[in-house]
């Protein structure tokens, strides 16, 4: 017996879809920003700390980079609450998540981006008189961002993947809409034919977008 | 003080001490800079002649001996009993602003344009008005120049070109001194003389110069001192005759030669 594909179902609840990418992009977007600031700081307090800094920023790099995603967001869920004691929705949870997670890859992009400026531009913003902070403002980081946006155009791109993930605690993202639909329509491969290339577009456009802002931004040589 | 300051050096360094590791690359420098001269440094590679440079404005610490920049001590803050205390980063900088350098390889950044390039300092540093820090920017651009390159970036500009913005960034910090390390060594030869036109004119106009270079003739020409390193210590010293006459001097002979291979 033939199947016959049946994607009724699917464009009558579209707006779980719709709704579902539009948190994606949401859970994405804060997770990014909240993992780059988490990033940023520990590459910085790595590059100018002492061992002990560097042990703890390099333990909490070694320890999310080892341990799955997927049990990261069971333990801050369910764990982390019931041993503190208090409760979060799963959209917070999830975000905080995500958050700790990027900033361990984030770390390591810009701890690599800081080690590659040239040694003769921070030489170059002492001789003028900067003070560290001023070279850190006016010198460091311009050339850090310039350097690492390759990098991180790729971590975004993957942290938005990612966030595919959140289903799995009922956070109704674009898998968890996927999943609502299959669960009460059975039409199991309609609903991912719909849902693969909504994914596959969305991380595409960013990627083009993040691209864009590369040739803007690049050190040409 | 004051009536002081006319004869007192702009730089006034005494014994200098520094060594990396086990390795001592100075070795006891004393060496006077008086307002307008042009002090030339030449000697081989690995003398220490670009780690003296780089220790006038503190860019490598020093061990031992003074260096000081206008009557202050550069590396060093009085402390009490005869001990030294290091200075801090705000000091330093402090003290940099007013000791231009410009670099062998530019060192321009690469995000601005050679007009932010030197107005940063002016900006950031002089904390003067957006408006008179471009002034002064395009000022020493137009001398040097580059009043047609203002909005470039330094990828576009060719090395002479961004040799010469390096140079408006130093000096439109209206240094004390003015500390050139090797500048015309990665250029290609047909721009070096751009490069070293410039400095002439700042030569010419008074300025404070110590000046690292294999450039014989810029030396004898330019230089109102030529200073000869070899193994981290002076080894001559005096004016371009007087030191250039010297050949019976082996390591200055055998420095000259190789020089001359190299610009043959």
């Amino acid at each position: 017996m033939a199947y016959h594909l049946n994607f009724g179902y699917i464009w009558r609840h579209f707006d779980k879809l719709t709704w579902g990418l539009v948190l994606s992009l949401e859970l994405a977007f804060v997770s990014i920003l909240i993992g780059m600031a988490i990033g940023l700081s520990l590459a910085l307090a790595y590059t100018g700390g002492g061992r002990r800094v560097r042990g703890i920023v390099a333990g909490y790099v070694e320890f999310i980079r080892n341990v799955p995603l997927l049990l990261l967001v069971y333990l801050v869920f369910y764990g982390v609450p019931s041993i503190g004691g208090f409760a979060y929705d799963a959209t917070t949870s999830f975000i905080i998540t995500l958050s700790v997670y990027a900033g361990a890859y984030m770390v390591e992009v810009f701890r690599a981006g800081l080690a590659a400026i040239p040694k003769g531009l921070i030489d170059a913003g002492k001789a003028i008189g900067l003070n560290a902070w001023q070279r850190l403002i006016w010198v460091r980081l311009p050339t850090m961002f310039r350097i690492v946006l390759p990098s991180l155009s790729n971590a975004y791109v993957s942290l938005f993947k990612d966030t595919s993930l959140a289903s799995v605690i009922a956070v109704p993202e674009l898998t968890y809409g996927a999943q609502w639909i299959k669960t009460n329509s059975f039409r199991v491969i309609e609903v991912w034919m719909v849902v693969t290339p909504m994914y596959l577009i969305t991380g595409y456009a960013l990627l083009f977008a993040l691209q864009q802002i590369e040739r803007r931004f690049a050190i040409q040589r | 003080m004051a009536e002081n300051s006319k004869t007192s050096p702009v730089v006034r360094i005494r014994d200098l001490r520094k060594s990396f590791g086990t390795n001592l690359v100075l070795d006891g420098i004393d060496l006077d800079v008086q307002k307008g001269e042009v002090v030339v440094v030449i000697g081989p590679s690995g003398s220490g002649k670009t780690t003296l440079l780089r220790c006038i404005n503190l860019l490598e610490t020093y061990d031992e001996g003074s260096i000081q920049v206008d009557g202050l001590e550069v590396g060093f803050r009085d402390g009490t009993g005869g001990g030294r205390q290091r200075r801090s980063d705000r000091e330093l900088a402090r003290i940099r602003a007013d000791i231009g350098m410009v670099f062998q390889l530019f060192n321009l950044f690469p995000h601005l344009t050679a007009r932010e390039n030197v107005v940063l300092g002016l900006r950031k540093v002089r904390r003067l008005p957006l408006a008179e820090a471009r002034r002064i920017a395009e000022h020493w651009l137009v001398r040097v120049g580059l009043g047609d390159k203002l909005d470039s970036l330094p990828s576009q500009l060719s090395g002479g070109q961004q040799q010469r913005v390096g140079i408006a960034r130093a000096v439109a910090m209206d240094p004390k001194v003015l500390l050139l390390d090797e500048i015309t060594s990665a250029l290609d030869p047909e721009l070096v003389g751009e490069v070293l036109t410039v400095v002439q004119e700042l030569a010419r106009d008074g300025m404070t110069m110590i000046v690292v270079t294999h450039e014989m003739a810029f030396a004898r020409d330019v230089g109102s001192r030529i200073v000869f390193m070899d193994g981290g210590r002076i080894q001559i010293h005096g004016t371009p005759r007087e030191v250039l006459s010297q050949t019976r001097h082996d390591r200055l002979k055998a420095f000259l030669a190789r020089i001359e291979l190299k610009l043959h």
